[in-house]
């Protein structure tokens, strides 16, 4: 309870904590997958875990785009930038992610044109200032990113750019989630579900988790009452026997989605038949490719990717951090070979990464706890 | 890129369409507002923005309380570096 008074509401906090005590079945262990890397930054930043029972384990899950493209995608992705007409377009996120030769950032001090962008529309930008060389933006993203690469992508065909393309590493969030429960070594009870990623796919999607898998599912804010009030509205739903879909985070997340962005999404986008995803394999139907008529803007046509499948480093086990399997603590390289300093694997890079998360807190704590008063 | 940054809008931009001015903790840039504009929008809503586009309007406190969540989990000045590098728009202009 020491993070207790930093909480907005903490007698709410309290209260909710409490009531969890109530619901858990004590004789019973509880797996709770939260999907988003949001939620895991969270939970690790306020210590959530010290507010609930012991026997529920919190499980972290894929929903962190970075974490989940394999190291072949970003080399594929690099393999553009040794082009010297080349202008290679990322979010931040990315420029530290490992490839076989070194991140994005790397390539940028050996001499390829690396460039961050906080937006694909400033992408497309660069490529209207620089007519006489090729603008590549490599997108990822889960469905919060994909509309605004959709909405780019129409731009630059309405405005006839032809010096700009997208490597679309654009993943779905609910194959994800079913690859996940048919694991053979993995036994979730229920679901956070994500937040940001709702507001674009609204709820309904998650319909089949409840209905064919059995399995609640709350759709959630971040603030840790959030989190606290979603577990609450699991464990009921659980000691009911019951298996639906909630939605605990209204006040953002309509039921429906949004429209327009999964209008644009459809307009530009056509579902790949598999998608290779880090530790977890090839996930059928799992991620976007651009639809014919953008085909003059997609990277992978316009340009001889290798197609790379790189495993990785043999040492590291992102793969199984990332399904949840392991902690990230108990990867053999964590914390002495791969820190966020000089990350080994992608977990390591993004605030939203387990490996990351759990660095920055939960290690610290123990760190310092082991010193000498 | 997963942040969600909370900005309020300033005014609706004629010259540019589906774009919005929008302030986001006195920092104003250009916004795509396509996605939020079958809810209604106009100047003094609140929204939330994913890589330089509104994903969804907000009520203020809702934008207060995302604002607070962002610095309690160290992302703020992550989310104003984000804000700041969305270029400003003028044709030419380098991020």
């Amino acid at each position: 309870m020491r993070y207790i008074d930093e909480f907005r509401e903490p007698e709410l906090i309290a209260r909710t904590s409490e009531e969890i005590r109530r619901l858990v079945d004590p004789a019973r262990h509880y797996r709770v997958m939260e999907v988003c890397g949001g939620h895991t930054h969270a939970i690790y930043r306020f210590g959530l875990k010290d507010l609930l029972p012991e026997n529920i384990e919190l499980v972290h899950g894929p929903g962190c785009p970075v974490c989940v493209l394999p190291m072949g995608r970003i080399d594929d992705g690099l393999s553009m930038a040794a082009d010297p007409n080349v202008i290679f377009t990322a979010f931040g996120d990315m420029m530290r992610v490992p490839g076989t030769h070194g991140s994005p950032l790397e390539h940028q001090a050996r001499g390829a044109d690396v460039r961050i962008v906080y937006s694909p529309a400033d992408a497309l930008k660069l490529a209207r200032a620089n007519p006489g060389r090729h603008v590549m933006f490599f997108a990822i993203g889960f469905e919060t990113t994909a509309p605004s690469t959709a909405l780019t992508l129409m731009r630059a065909r309405a405005e006839g750019i032809r010096n700009f393309s997208i490597f679309c590493n654009h993943v779905t969030i609910i194959p994800a989630i079913r690859a996940i429960l048919d694991s053979p070594d993995m036994r979730i009870d229920a679901f956070i579900g994500p937040g940001h990623v709702s507001t674009v796919i609204g709820c309904r999607p998650y319909e089949w988790i409840a209905r064919h898998e059995g399995k609640p599912i709350v759709v959630s804010g971040f603030e840790p009452l959030d989190v606290l009030q979603s577990v609450v509205m699991l464990l009921r739903q659980l000691r009911a026997g019951e298996a639906k879909v909630e939605n605990q985070y209204r006040r953002v997340v309509p039921w429906e989605g949004n429209r327009a962005a999964l209008k644009a999404m459809a307009d530009v986008f056509t579902l790949r038949s598999y998608f290779e995803w880090r530790g977890m394999g090839f996930i059928s139907q799992s991620a976007l490719a651009l639809n014919d008529t953008y085909a003059d803007w997609d990277a992978e046509k316009r340009f001889a990717i290798p197609g790379l499948r790189v495993t990785d480093p043999k040492a590291a086990q992102c793969g199984e951090v990332l399904k949840g399997v392991l902690k990230p603590v108990q990867c053999k390289l964590f914390g002495n070979e791969c820190t966020p300093e000089l990350p080994v694997g992608a977990l390591m890079v993004s605030s939203e990464g387990a490996c990351a998360a759990y660095y920055q807190y939960e290690h610290r704590k123990s760190a310092l706890v082991s010193l000498p008063a | 890129m997963c942040l969600a940054i909370p900005g309020q809008i300033i005014s609706l931009v004629d010259e540019a369409p589906h774009s919005a001015l929008i302030d986001v903790m006195g920092v104003r840039r250009k916004v795509d507002v396509s996605l939020v504009e079958p809810d209604g929008i106009a100047p003094g809503d609140w929204v939330l923005i994913h890589v330089g586009f509104a994903m969804s309007k907000i009520q203020e406190q809702d934008a207060v309380e995302q604002l607070r969540m962002l610095q309690a989990l160290g992302e703020a000045t992550a989310a104003m570096e984000e804000v700041r590098g969305y270029s400003a728009d003028e044709e030419g202009s380098s991020p």
